[in-house]
């Protein structure tokens, strides 16, 4: 075979497998390293879809399996068992890498140890800041919601709080209880929980209305989730309360409200972040066999996003991105 | 045959020539264990919870109540009539989502949006009814159907749409400040804000009760509830009664659909999911039989009522967060148990 029919062959092998790539993997664009090998990895999470936070990791997700070439499967179901389920079914398709929210970790152990016993990586992320070593993961990203919890504590005490109230969307979910558990343990005022129906905002005002009602010298509600943030808003005003509100997470809603000073603070995990580390934390442990964090978290958060920050933020909220 | 006949006619005259108390008649309407039901949990929550013998507290387990109480009186029709619609509660988001889209991508003001929600919801309405007099398939198994491919589209079109799962704040766009008006705006009476909602519901359950109750349509709704053989055998169009009571459900759930929009801005593509139950639940507990042909709007009304003073007046107790599902669950139960102990009682000393 003469020198250039080889090099042509090679043009076209290399040409047929950026077609195969970019059929395989419509969203990767083009092939950023071709002589590696294209990776399969899932993201498995419990939040409710179209839920706007799930859909800013999501997209954090996105970009790095964009960068690092990959194909992601994303899938979530907001309860233990079919999230569990969702796990075994992409053990089935042999992926090569897991991310996956560990908000019920003990339903999780079964399956993750199906995939530690196939020796699929699995990075733990967004809740389970307790359960993941436990559970015998090697790497986590995200923010350790007691801490954060703890971080607001403190801010209300700061601000002279005595009475706060944590409205809870997902009642169960174990990071969301950590952060009421954090709040909890640094606020020196009374603390109530409250939940409410993440489905049905109507519903969830009512129910932060009837609350302070029934209650009205609480003077702080803190939401857990950013869009609930607004409804708690409106439920002060409709129940002639007093109350501050401020919340975790961020919405393009809920910033403009800081800006217009009728939210105090939100805490921001930046989601982005967890999506995109968690899928890029795989990459780097099947191409490299980095471990990333050295036995701790890797820290995504809390940072507060008050009226005098909000502005270097706004942007990219708009964008959907923070 | 004639005998049959004469039988019928001796017992019609018979009951006709027996006059009852006033009391009697009014037990034996359907939604007089509902009535009960609510009566009993009301007192229940006065004696419990002091703070929810207030009037601020009162105007919001109404607006509770009104936000499932305006399709649930839709879904009592359509269940005399002897359908289910499992789709309504996510349809409530579609049109929310519908109205927000068109307006904000396409047509640059919100009236145009709200206009193009109402032709939609009607739509999915007419096309419910549809499948099912084509597919004579169970209308549990349709709705469950179309309802499982609403919720998919609610957050494929939007995400395919905005690039998010959310739509984009609306209180900025042209005609915003009059929708919200009419939709969602706050009547404050003596100091205190009460939804628009509310009042809707009150007109929703007027006219609900009307139709049933005066109109020819109503003895149809009645009629192809309670044997859709006979009725059709005396001439009432069974078919078009159907998709048209599909159709009322699409209105009903296109104003709590602009309600939602208006009174909260954006729309969660997710939201609404469950809710399809509570509508079902309200008609059920208000008097309305599940095989169709018995039932009344203002026991829907009731049912709703009865749903929104159980959620809040847990909350006006101060009863421990974490039990809150459980409290919520007994004290339907109770309402029920009293609700058919009545309805018994009534009907047993004809």
């Amino acid at each position: 075979m003469s020198k250039l029919n080889r090099k042509a062959l090679a043009v076209l092998a290399a040409g047929a497998a950026m077609v195969c790539a970019s059929l395989v993997a419509p969203t990767t664009g083009q092939a950023a390293d071709k002589s590696a090998k294209h990776y399969t990895f899932a993201m498995i999470t419990h939040g409710q879809l179209g839920d706007t936070f799930w859909d800013i990791i999501r997209k954090g997700a996105n970009e790095a399996a964009r960068k690092d070439n990959v194909k992601l499967i994303y899938l979530a179901a907001p309860e233990a068992s079919k999230q569990a389920d969702l796990v075994t079914n992409v053990l089935q398709q042999h992926v090569d890498g897991i991310a996956l929210t560990l908000a019920f970790p003990d339903a999780m152990r079964p399956v993750l140890k199906k995939a530690q016993d196939a020796g699929v990586p699995i990075v733990g992320f967004n809740a389970g800041s307790d359960d993941w070593k436990k559970l015998g993961l090697e790497m986590y990203v995200g923010q350790d919601e007691v801490i954060a919890g703890k971080a607001v504590g403190e801010r209300l005490n700061k601000e002279g709080a005595k009475n706060v109230v944590c409205v809870d969307q997902q009642q169960g979910a174990v990071q969301l209880e950590e952060r009421c558990d954090g709040i909890k343990q640094t606020f020196k005022g009374k603390y109530q929980i409250l939940y409410v129906n993440g489905y049905d905002m109507a519903s969830a005002q009512s129910r932060i209305q009837a609350k302070l009602q029934q209650d009205p010298s609480v003077d702080y509600v803190v939401t857990l989730g950013a869009p609930f943030a607004p409804t708690a808003v409106t439920a002060a005003q409709m129940s002639n309360s007093k109350a501050k509100v401020g919340t975790f997470d961020m919405s393009p809603r809920a910033v403009n409200l800081i800006k217009q000073g009728k939210i105090a603070f939100a805490v921001d995990q930046q989601p982005y972040v967890e999506g995109y580390e968690a899928i890029d934390l795989l990459w780097l442990n099947k191409t490299n066999g980095d471990v990333v964090g050295g036995g701790e978290p890797v820290l995504t958060g809390p940072a507060f996003v008050t009226k005098d920050n909000i502005d270097a933020v706004a942007e990219y909220a708009k964008r959907g991105t923070r | 045959m004639s005998t049959v006949a004469e039988r019928a006619a001796a017992r019609s005259d018979k009951t006709q020539l027996v006059h009852q108390p006033l009391w009697k008649t009014v037990l034996k309407r359907p939604e007089a264990g509902a009535l009960g039901g609510a009566i009993l949990v009301f007192i229940a929550f006065y004696i419990v919870a002091p703070p929810f013998r207030q009037v601020p507290a009162f105007t919001t387990v109404l607006y509770q109540s009104s936000t499932l109480g305006i399709p649930a009186v839709a879904v009592a029709l359509l269940m005399i009539g002897g359908e289910f619609d499992l789709s309504a509660g996510v349809a409530v988001t579609t049109s929310s989502l519908v109205a927000s889209m068109f307006a904000t991508e396409v047509a640059g003001n919100i009236w145009v949006g709200v206009a193009f929600a109402l032709v939609f919801s009607l739509a999915i309405g007419a096309l419910n009814g549809f499948l099912l007099v084509r597919t004579r398939l169970h209308s549990f198994l349709v709705t469950l159907s179309t309802f499982l491919m609403l919720q998919g589209l609610n957050i494929a079109i939007t995400k395919l749409v905005t690039g998010n799962v959310a739509t984009e704040d609306i209180s900025m766009m042209p005609g915003f400040a009059s929708a919200h008006a009419v939709f969602a705006s706050t009547i404050n009476i003596a100091g205190i804000n009460v939804s628009i909602a509310i009042f809707y519901w009150v007109l929703f359950v007027i006219a609900g009760t009307w139709i049933l109750l005066r109109t020819k349509v109503g003895n149809w709704i009645f009629a192809v509830g309670g044997d859709a053989d006979s009725a059709r055998a005396v001439g009432v169009p069974v078919r078009a009664m159907k998709i048209f009571l599909f159709m009322v459900v699409g209105f009903s759930v296109w104003f709590i659909g602009m309600h939602m929009l208006f009174a909260y801005d954006t729309v969660q593509s997710g939201a609404g999911v469950g809710n399809e139950l509570l509508y079902i639940a309200a008609a059920v507990v208000g008097g309305c039989l599940l095989t169709g042909g018995y039932g009344s709007a203002i026991g829907s009304a009731l049912g709703a009522f009865i749903f929104g003073m159980t959620t809040e007046g847990v909350i006006y107790a101060d009863w421990d967060a974490d039990w809150f599902m459980f409290f919520v669950g007994a004290m339907l139960l109770i309402a029920t148990v009293v609700n058919t102990w009545i309805r018994a009682r009534a009907s047993m000393g004809v």
